[in-house]
């Protein structure tokens, strides 16, 4: 038998009338495994966990949890759990009643459920609201009981819908790393949907990048981040200067593109590129740096168009061809190895090449 | 208070405020048109003599003491109260189902059939009256409670529905999607979070429900049979025969009711957005 994963997608697609909102996702997520859902709005995200959670049945294709085929199990038979983005508490009940909830219905003796509640209460560092009702809680305090209320039944897997999305900036920021400890102490399987990617890199083991509802790269953050599968990747997470051109040399060490026509950079060799081939260079402004003189391996010579101060950072736009320009941050360390340029200057671009990718699509 | 909080309302110009005393005159008077007479018929209800109108012959309590020794009033009594609570109920179980059904299924004809069951509401009393007597005429249904039961249960189901359904309008669905993803199957996330959240919504149409058949004359008329007289039917019957201040007595005595329950009925749907907590 293969390793079991804690959640299997095979070949699952879901259509609303005429929309396709999941088209044909497959997806192994492990036991123990903060995974991360990641996507514009309306790329199925929602939907995909839906399926999961037995919200939404799907229109072909096989939901797997825990090695089991679910079907068309409702809700109340799939062993997981849901943190909705509303938190969905139970308004007329107390808070220690919305704990309980899943424990009732499972008909657990009322002294087991009384002390799982208090040690859960405890978990979340919300000892002492038991006897309230939902709507005496701030925003943040909802959020952690609709976790509480959710992992008190041990679920294989915990879904979570946007779970902070509407937190407040500062509060979202500590509450995701918040969450991140709790994930690993309980060591349940999260499966988390955002569209904030930072909350994603931040978060995640690994993260599924949607768009359309297709999976485009799925991998740890630091390859999706380094190592895009494509544009719309490169794109969606962080910023990225992208360069247009064909390959014009292709040897063992090096792949060289002539961006617009004109300018060779160099990358390392990917994949099967053939000479010709029309494709993007996709660099990160962070790993760019000006200088005065050549100083990198890949070295382009352009001009200052634009700098912009802002603060952390000194960002730099340069003119690199006649339709191409590229973002350059250069960290503001201020003293006196930090030379400034100004608008006109002609300098010199420098970047390592394991540090630009190749994108055929 | 708004003052205080709002500057702009210190420089109202002049004619606004004129505008605004004849509107405030206009709103007073409207309602002395609507209760001057209910007024006076209390105030008469109290007073010391046989004849309704005229003069104040001191204040007294025998009408109210003759209107509960008064055995056929009782029996009319006991008859408005059995028909009120069983139409009520009938129709507040039926009322609840049709609009759960309108809410949250789709299904062949919902258009016309979401539209035929309000129709009660906006049809004319006399016509309602006269279809219910010739179809119980057709059918062959002696006339008596049953009947009046069973018209009152035909009017009051769409006054139940519509004030369910505002309150499942406002129904946040996530709320039972979370309860059956805490195992509670189809039946226990009605019983433990449905219903009860739709509860007052259900209390405050079968109020209605109650207040509109206790004081239905016209359809009542026209579906009663012998000994199956209600409340205002009697009422009728003894103002053909010339009006006294027992009657007042009464009609204040069943105005106080209905005005109590309208309140409750409003009170409960306005205990809006599941906070009510008297469950
Ligand atoms: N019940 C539904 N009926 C019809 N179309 C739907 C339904 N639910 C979702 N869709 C459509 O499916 C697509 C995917 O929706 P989904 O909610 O999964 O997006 P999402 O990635 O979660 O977006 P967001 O970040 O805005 O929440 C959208 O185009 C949406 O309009
Ligand atoms: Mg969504």
């Amino acid at each position: 038998m293969p390793d079991e994963f804690a959640v299997e997608l095979i070949n699952v697609a879901k259509q609303f009338d005429q929309v396709v909102a999941v088209d044909n996702v497959s997806l192994q997520i492990r036991d123990g495994e903060f995974f991360s859902l990641l996507g514009p709005s309306g790329c199925g995200k929602t939907t995909t966990l839906r399926m999961i959670g037995g919200f939404e049945m799907p229109t072909s294709g096989n939901v797997l949890i825990g090695g089991e085929i679910q079907g068309f199990k409702p809700p109340f038979q799939r062993p997981v759990n849901t943190v909705f983005q509303s938190y969905a508490l139970f308004p007329h009940m107390t808070i220690f009643d919305n704990v309980a909830f899943g424990l009732q219905m499972k008909k657990v003796s009322k002294s087991e459920i009384k002390q799982r509640v208090n040690e859960m209460l405890e978990l979340v560092q919300l000892s002492d609201v038991g006897r309230r009702k939902p709507n005496q809680l701030s925003g943040g305090q909802q959020q952690r009981i609709a976790l509480a209320r959710a992992l008190i039944n041990k679920p294989k897997v915990l879904l979570l819908d946007e779970p902070l999305g509407a937190l407040d900036l500062k509060l979202r920021k500590a509450m995701q790393l918040e969450l991140k400890a709790l994930q690993q102490r309980v060591g349940i399987t999260f499966i988390y949907v955002t569209h904030d990617q930072e909350e994603a890199l931040t978060m995640s083991d690994r993260i599924a990048v949607m768009n359309q509802g297709k999976v485009l790269h799925l991998d740890t953050p630091e390859e999706i981040y380094e190592h895009p599968a494509n544009r719309f990747v490169a794109d969606f997470i962080g910023e990225t200067n992208f360069m247009e051109g064909k390959v014009s040399q292709l040897n063992e060490e090096r792949v060289f593109v002539a961006v617009d026509d004109q300018v060779p950079v160099p990358l390392l060799p990917t994949r099967d590129v053939q000479l010709g081939q029309v494709v993007t260079v996709a660099v990160r402004p962070e790993k760019l740096s000006v200088s005065a003189e050549k100083k990198r391996e890949v070295d382009i010579p352009g001009t200052i168009d634009e700098v912009i101060y802002i603060g952390t950072d000194i960002r730099y736009i340069v003119r690199i061809t006649e339709k191409t320009t590229l973002a350059v941050r250069e960290q503001n360390r201020g003293g006196l190895s930090a030379q400034r340029f100004s608008i006109g200057d002609h300098i010199h671009i420098g970047w390592y090449a394991r540090n630009a990718s190749l994108l055929t699509e | 208070m708004t003052k205080r909080l709002n500057p702009q309302a210190m420089k109202t110009p002049f004619r606004f405020k004129i505008g605004r005393y004849i509107l405030t005159a206009h709103g007073l008077l409207s309602y002395v048109f609507l209760y001057a007479p209910i007024i006076i018929l209390i105030i008469f209800s109290f007073n010391a003599s046989k004849f309704v109108t005229g003069r104040w012959h001191g204040f007294t309590l025998i009408w109210y003491q003759k209107l509960f020794v008064d055995e056929a009033i009782g029996a009319a009594l006991r008859n408005s109260l059995y028909i009120s609570l069983v139409a009520t109920f009938v129709s507040t179980i039926f009322g609840t189902m049709v609009s759960l059904a309108m809410e949250r299924y789709n299904f062949w004809g919902k258009m016309p059939f979401d539209a035929l069951l309000y129709l009660p509401i906006i049809i004319p009393d006399i016509a309602m009256a006269v279809m219910l007597l010739l179809f119980f005429v057709m059918v062959k249904i002696p006339l008596g409670k049953l009947t009046i039961i069973i018209s009152h249960i035909a009017f009051d189901i769409s006054f139940v529905a519509i004030v369910v359904r505002a309150r499942l309008a406002q129904f946040d669905s996530a709320l039972e999607e979370a309860a059956q993803d805490l195992y509670a199957n189809n039946w226990k996330t009605f019983r433990y979070v449905t219903f009860p959240l739709l509860m007052p919504g259900i209390l405050a149409g079968a109020l209605l429900a109650f207040t509109l058949s206790l004081d239905d004359f016209v359809i009542t008329f026209f579906t009663a049979g012998p000994g199956s007289s209600t409340l205002p039917l009697r009422i009728y019957s003894l103002v053909k025969l010339g009006v006294t201040p027992e009657i007042n007595a009464l009609s204040a005595v069943m105005l106080l009711a209905s005005f109590l329950l309208v309140v409750l009925s409003v009170w409960l749907q306005k205990g809006g957005d599941g906070k009510v907590d008297f469950m």
